[in-house]
């Protein structure tokens, strides 16, 4: 197991190293002369060429991804283009409600999507079934942001129940959450249950009924418990999209989050933060990606690290 | 295979019955039985053969100009002038939503059909040769996938800037990974199959296995993915626009008249629901359809 685990981490390293070089390309990679983007298409020649002396456009190439490269291992990421501070104090106060949201959205999602999941596998057929499924495929089928909206619509501006933007008291979490979370229980929901199905199917199903065990108990223990696997590497997958999905909640909503963060950093060609936080977010991805990797040894002894 | 041992292969059948064996045309039959019996993915089916020919003809058949203004008629709910209103220009929505159907399934489509492409040619090339090919190609995929979800699309717009054809290029790079993953993957299993064996022991070049013989096998997989991943492309087309980085925002498209109307949302909801909910049918029907396909074409998928 231990080996299996410096084996997988390790091999993560060249996958890391190929998107930070891409990451670094990424400026280089916009056509055109990146200075005089940034500067506008107003700037004199002596501000484009303040631009490519501060986003250290004049070193030769190797030079730059050096000094890039070595800002990352010291979180020295240069400052924003766009109000001078450092890249890490624009983004680290962003991190909190993007963190929250997702945490929140993923626990609700998990827990909603797995059980109408179970409930449309043991209930096959039946009207719980197709109830179960119709949420989940249009939980797939809704836009994210126009479900946001509608939700706005709905509770905020006819029913005045719950604040419309910004992320103040406890209320003001349950719309973006919701938004963010739908598409993922709806992929929870339709995995949990084509993964019970399959396993309701087994032999063992079969064994634990014969010697009397309670309906719940089969349904929990032996089948859902073996679905676990299955159910664990879609969750995992689907937090690495989840943040990225705050992008859209973080927009209707008006949340200062990393997604709007993304955003506006774009708008203004804000190329450093964009740099930081693409970064930041494949990173995540692919660390959660690894985790779910590993957990697979805890849940599944059928499992061998060869 | 050559046209002598094909002739061969002709006058002396394998099996005694063979006439008895699916032919193309008995299999075609018979996923028409099958797949007509998913009521879900044929309505769906209907829904989106409707609404593409309502894109297609849209701009002869539009009760009004899209992009005409009418400034006596403006942000007006559904009248019996104006069926599903009017906008914040006054331009009638029903018009607008039928001429942005074409720009929105157009980029989808487009998106998804290079995608498809690509992803299918290296998925192809990645499991029949193996090796530093493979290597390359699915860690290349691999990369590609560290950006999750819409972010590899918001990262190239954000590099090669706005715009209609380059959120097409975007949502295409976007359906390559998967694409060639789920194509490397159906390849390595045709490509074990008895008639590849067949074809390579008499001495069959690798070009033709694999386009002949490896790649019909795999043509199920690619159908039913490609049908689900147009879904996804709409939903990514019209999340870019929403964000702005899609089309000029003059020009009727889905995303971006939801991106615009989200400004009068108290004052006219009707502009929120109507291209809102248009996408949303449209991929639901995209995700239906793919689902009856799955279930006909490839149960194993399911």
């Amino acid at each position: 197991m231990l080996r299996y685990a410096v084996k997988r981490i390790l091999s993560a390293i060249p996958l890391l190293l190929v998107i930070s070089l891409l990451i670094f390309m990424f400026i280089h990679l916009i056509p055109g002369d990146p200075a005089r983007i940034i500067a506008g298409k107003e700037a004199t020649s002596y501000e484009i060429e303040n631009v490519r002396e501060q986003l250290g456009l004049n070193e030769p190439l190797l030079k730059q991804y050096g000094i890039y490269m070595a800002g990352l291992l010291t979180l020295d990421l240069g400052n924003s283009i766009r109000n001078g501070a450092t890249v890490f104090d624009t983004i680290a106060p962003r991190f909190v409600p993007t963190i929250q949201l997702t945490l929140l959205a993923m626990l609700w999602a998990t827990l909603l999507g797995t059980l109408l999941g179970i409930m449309a596998a043991v209930r096959r057929g039946k009207t719980l079934d197709y109830v179960s499924m119709i949420i989940a495929i249009s939980g797939i089928s809704a836009p994210s942001f126009w479900l946001g909206l509608m939700l706005i619509q709905l509770f905020c501006v006819k029913l005045g129940w719950l604040p419309v933007s910004g992320l103040t008291t406890w209320k003001s979490y349950i719309l973006p959450s919701f938004t963010m979370g739908c598409g993922v229980m709806a992929i929870i929901a339709r995995f949990t249950r084509s993964s019970m199905l399959e396993n309701l199917k087994e032999d063992y199903i079969r064994t634990a009924r014969a010697k009397g065990l309670g309906e719940f108990f089969v349904i929990l223990r032996h089948a859902y418990k073996n679905s676990l696997i299955q159910v664990v590497t879609v969750t995992g997958l689907q937090i690495g999209g989840l943040l990225t999905g705050s992008v859209m909640a973080e927009t209707v909503f008006s949340i200062n989050g990393l997604g709007r963060l993304l955003v506006d950093s774009i708008g203004f060609r804000d190329y450093k933060v964009v740099q930081a936080l693409l970064l930041f977010f494949s990173l995540e991805y692919i660390v959660i990606n690894l985790i779910v990797d590993l957990l697979y040894g805890v849940l599944d002894p059928k499992v061998r690290y060869d | 295979m050559s046209e002598e041992t094909a002739k061969v292969l002709d006058q002396e059948p394998l099996y005694a019955d063979a006439e008895a064996l699916p032919t193309a045309q008995n299999r075609v039959k018979a996923f028409i039985k099958k797949f007509s019996k998913r009521k879900a993915a044929l309505v769906s089916l209907v829904f989106l053969v409707a609404l593409i020919v309502v894109a297609v003809i849209s701009p002869y058949i539009v009760p009004y100009d899209p992009a005409a203004p009418d400034y006596s008629h403006m942000l007006e709910g559904p009248t019996a002038q104006h069926i599903l209103g009017t906008d914040e220009f006054g331009r009638d929505v029903l018009s607008r939503v039928m001429v942005g159907a074409r720009l929105s399934l157009f980029c989808a489509l487009s998106a998804v059909v290079v995608g498809t492409f690509l992803g299918t040619v290296l998925g192809l090339l990645a499991g029949y040769y193996g090796g530093i090919l493979e290597s390359l190609i699915m860690r290349g995929s691999d990369v590609l996938f560290a950006f999750p979800d819409i972010l590899l699309a918001i990262a190239i717009v954000a590099i090669i800037g706005p715009g209609t054809v380059n959120v097409i290029i975007a949502v295409a790079v976007f359906t390559v990974p998967s694409f060639a993953r789920i194509m490397r993957s159906a390849t390595i299993q045709v490509k074990g199959s008895l008639y590849v064996e067949v074809a390579r022991s008499l001495g069959c070049p690798d070009r033709r296995i694999l386009w002949t013989h490896i790649f019909p096998g795999t043509i199920q997989s690619m159908i039913v993915n490609f049908t689900m991943r147009i879904g996804t492309a709409i939903l990514a087309a019209a999340s870019l626009s929403f964000l702005g980085y899609g089309a000029d925002v003059t020009v009727p498209e889905w995303g971006s008249m939801l991106s615009t109307a989200r400004n009068y949302m108290t004052t006219a909801p009707h502009l929120v629901y109507v291209p809102g909910v248009l996408i949303f049918l449209t991929v639901l029907a995209f995700n239906l359809l793919g689902d009856g396909l799955r279930d006909t074409l490839d149960p194993k998928l399911k």
